[in-house]
């Protein structure tokens, strides 16, 4: 067991723990609590990968602004427990059946196809970095990125529209 | 150092949870962030597979993810709270107006 290992297998169980939490807990504000340290340790995986730029992203983009954005709606909404007892009966069995498979099938196709899964390569310190990354989106992947600000353009128009409330 | 099996691993996990968190609940807020869950399960399986191939391009999907994420959330974030005030109420199971 190196230390990269046990570190590893200690942020998985958080994670794990994390999301289920997201599941489990009967609070809407607990759920988006839960998320936020998940999102915080998929953070610490993306260093670990190499990817600190998308690290930070991550922190900023998902932990602060679209977790802050959930607790808002959710204080705006009031943040009782809105899960009723009407419940269907035989819900929370099928999904957990349909949910196994789901990881059975994930499990086949990884474990059946991954010829090329092995340990990684050492790689140059600047892989992912903010220079590499900045240098890729504004040559080769210039429109998308063009695109992408029209994208936020539509949703933050629509979010308008959508949350006006009527004149008449 | 981690085989990269392990993170592919840990991905389908937490995809997998994220999809019991869309069948299984009925708060559309803890849907959607069930959601946003299994979107971060697939952008970690890009970074993954982005450190084995040595291919920069998967970090920059995972960029262009996260901002499809943001602009996702808003716009359903004000829809939850224009149905919302509409029904008062955000159970999934009352949304069924074009049941005929």
């Amino acid at each position: 067991m190196t230390p990269d290992l046990i570190l590893f297998l200690i942020l998985a169980l958080v994670s794990i723990g994390a999301a289920l939490g997201m599941l489990l807990s009967k609070s809407a504000v607990y759920s988006a609590l839960f998320l936020v340290l998940n999102f915080l340790t998929i953070a610490i995986f993306y260093v670990l990968l190499q990817a600190p730029f998308l690290a930070m992203a991550q922190i900023t983009v998902y932990a602060g602004a679209i977790m802050v954005l959930f607790l808002f709606v959710i204080m705006l909404l009031g943040p009782r427990s809105i899960e009723g007892s009407q419940q269907i009966a035989w819900q929370r069995p099928v999904a957990f059946s349909m949910g196994l498979v789901l990881l059975g099938e994930i499990a086949y196709i990884l474990f059946g196809r991954c010829e090329s899964c092995g340990p990684f390569t050492t790689l140059g310190a600047d892989f992912g970095s903010p220079e590499r990354i900045g240098d890729m989106l504004f040559n080769r992947y210039l429109i998308p990125f063009e695109i992408t600000s029209v994208l936020l353009l539509v949703g933050m128009i629509g979010v308008i529209v959508l949350s006006r409330k009527k004149e008449n | 150092m981690i085989p990269v099996t392990y993170y592919i691993v840990l991905s389908a996990i937490l995809f997998t949870i994220g999809a019991l968190g869309v069948l299984a609940r009925r708060n559309a807020i803890v849907i959607f962030m069930a959601i946003e869950l299994m979107l971060n399960a697939a952008n970690l399986a890009f970074v993954a597979f982005a450190r084995m191939y040595e291919a920069l391009s998967g970090q920059l999907f995972v960029f262009f993810v996260i901002t499809v994420a943001a602009a996702e959330v808003a716009v359903g974030l004000a829809l939850i709270v224009a149905i919302f005030r509409n029904k008062e109420s955000i159970n999934v199971d009352e949304m069924s107006s074009l049941k005929g």
